[in-house]
């Protein structure tokens, strides 16, 4: 219907090369800016990722004053400094108190949560086989619903022992000590009866069962092999 | 010309901050508004955070307003917003790590924040870099404003603080709600009832003077 002359609606289409050009140019100029921000940042996320991982075993073990980090092998636990590679193998973070006596170990985990990876660090004490502390690490769970897992008072009940609460989850072994005698369960709120069950956050289901998986997942793996090598924690025996 | 004009200028910034205050009047940029408004302390960072990308990106975009062909200015526009996003994530996470988790998908979020496009869109592809620098300063304070605005209301009510300094005796009946998303909505309808009374005052008295 229009009357432009072929030549005119050449001229008026868009010229792919030239659009192909500004949208790369511009991608890889943009690529450019965020490595040198990567490269300027990176040491420095990586100490305070460090500092954060400090204050968060001495946060879920309460009591300690001192810590020392094992690498997790096969045959046991090496003591390790908290910063080191170890490419391949897991770290956990033994605490003691004033006197030298192991009062737990801090433990990583990790699960998919609603938005992204759940990372968490719990502390469990051998001696009662019951957990001493919970903190997440890194989450990106909902703002007011998911991210009450770090902070509802009511949830970290489960693992923190107070007055009012007591009963804290307790990890049991099987006879053969391989493995937890119950996985870890979710209970609804208000419907925990087993010590070996986490009472959820209502409205925070989906956060609440992603760190059951996560401590179930992690105690699996570390409790009996803790349990197992208890005198290479102690301190003064490594 | 507008550069040698002071008086322009600064009507440019007082519109951002005021008369076409993004939350306030346009409404724009609702999502981070009412998520990230618990805190002084969030408010401040996030506004910090949309500011800087804000005034980045409408910098950029005015000076790459020639070059870039109309069909995909929109994409370009969308690349120039997400490097500055992503640098301001990994300087959030350098500068604090606890801040950084509070703000959680926030910042990221930046990126789909309509006020930072719409500026770009709407101002800083059709004007220069000091004009476009001015506006995005003026809206991007504005909206830290506004973020204040909420912040500082729901913290005094939800936690008795503010700033983490408390105002209150131990007898302060936490009103934990208004730190929770529905508070969001509740302070945000009570600052828009309040603005838009201010306004019709300020329209009905220049009508009586006329």
């Amino acid at each position: 219907m229009s009357n432009t002359t072929p030549a005119a609606r050449k001229a008026d289409q868009p010229n792919s090369l030239h659009m192909i050009a500004v949208l790369g140019g511009f991608s890889f100029l943009s690529g450019f800016l965020i490595f040198f921000a990567v490269q300027a940042t990176e040491a420095g996320i990586k100490q305070n990722r460090l500092e954060q991982l400090r204050g968060a075993v001495f946060q879920v073990l309460p009591g300690a004053t001192s810590s020392q980090a094992f690498a997790v092998g096969n045959e046991g636990f090496r003591p390790v400094e908290i910063d080191d590679p170890t490419p391949g193998m897991k770290k956990v973070y033994a605490g003691y108190d004033d006197g030298g006596a192991l009062v737990g170990v801090a433990i990583e985990a990790a699960a998919q949560g609603y938005q992204d990876v759940i990372r968490a660090i719990y502390g469990y004490n051998p001696e009662s086989g019951r957990l001493i502390g919970f903190a997440v690490l890194q989450s990106s769970e909902t703002p007011g619903l998911g991210d009450r897992i770090g902070k509802d008072p009511q949830f970290l009940a489960n693992f923190f022992a107070s007055d009012t609460s007591p009963d804290t989850l307790s990890l049991e072994l099987t006879e053969d000590a391989s493995g937890l005698a119950h996985a870890v369960e979710f209970a609804k709120n208000g419907e925990k009866s087993k010590p070996y069950q986490v009472e959820g956050i209502s409205g925070a289901t989906i956060s609440s069962k992603a760190v059951v998986r996560m401590l179930n997942d992690s105690a699996q793996e570390a409790v009996p092999l803790i349990r197992a090598h208890l005198d290479q924690l102690q301190k003064g025996t490594s | 010309m507008a550069q040698g004009n002071p008086a322009t200028t600064m009507d440019e910034f007082v519109k951002g901050l005021w008369r076409e205050n993004p939350v306030f009047v346009m409404l724009l940029g609702m999502c981070p508004t009412l998520a990230v408004s618990s805190t002084v302390k969030y408010a401040l960072a996030m506004g910090a955070c949309a500011t800087f990308v804000l005034v980045m990106s409408s910098v950029v975009v005015s000076l790459i307003r020639k070059i870039v062909p109309k069909e995909v200015r929109i994409a370009t526009f969308i690349v120039v917003i997400a490097t500055f996003v992503t640098i301001v994530d990994y300087v959030m996470q350098y500068i604090s790590l606890p801040l950084y988790q509070a703000l959680g998908a926030f910042i990221p979020l930046i990126v789909v924040n309509c006020i930072i496009l719409g500026r770009a869109e709407a101002y800083a592809s059709r004007n220069n870099v000091w004009k476009s620098f001015v506006d995005a300063l003026g809206m991007g304070l504005g909206f830290t404003f506004a973020l204040l605005c909420l912040g500082g209301v729901r913290e005094i009510l939800a936690n008795g603080t503010l700033l983490n300094i408390r105002l209150f005796g131990d007898s302060f009946e936490k009103w934990g709600v208004m730190g929770l998303p529905a508070g969001g909505f509740f302070t945000l309808g009570a600052w828009l009832l309040f603005f838009n009374w201010l306004r019709e005052r300020r329209a009905r008295k220049l009508k009586e003077a006329e």
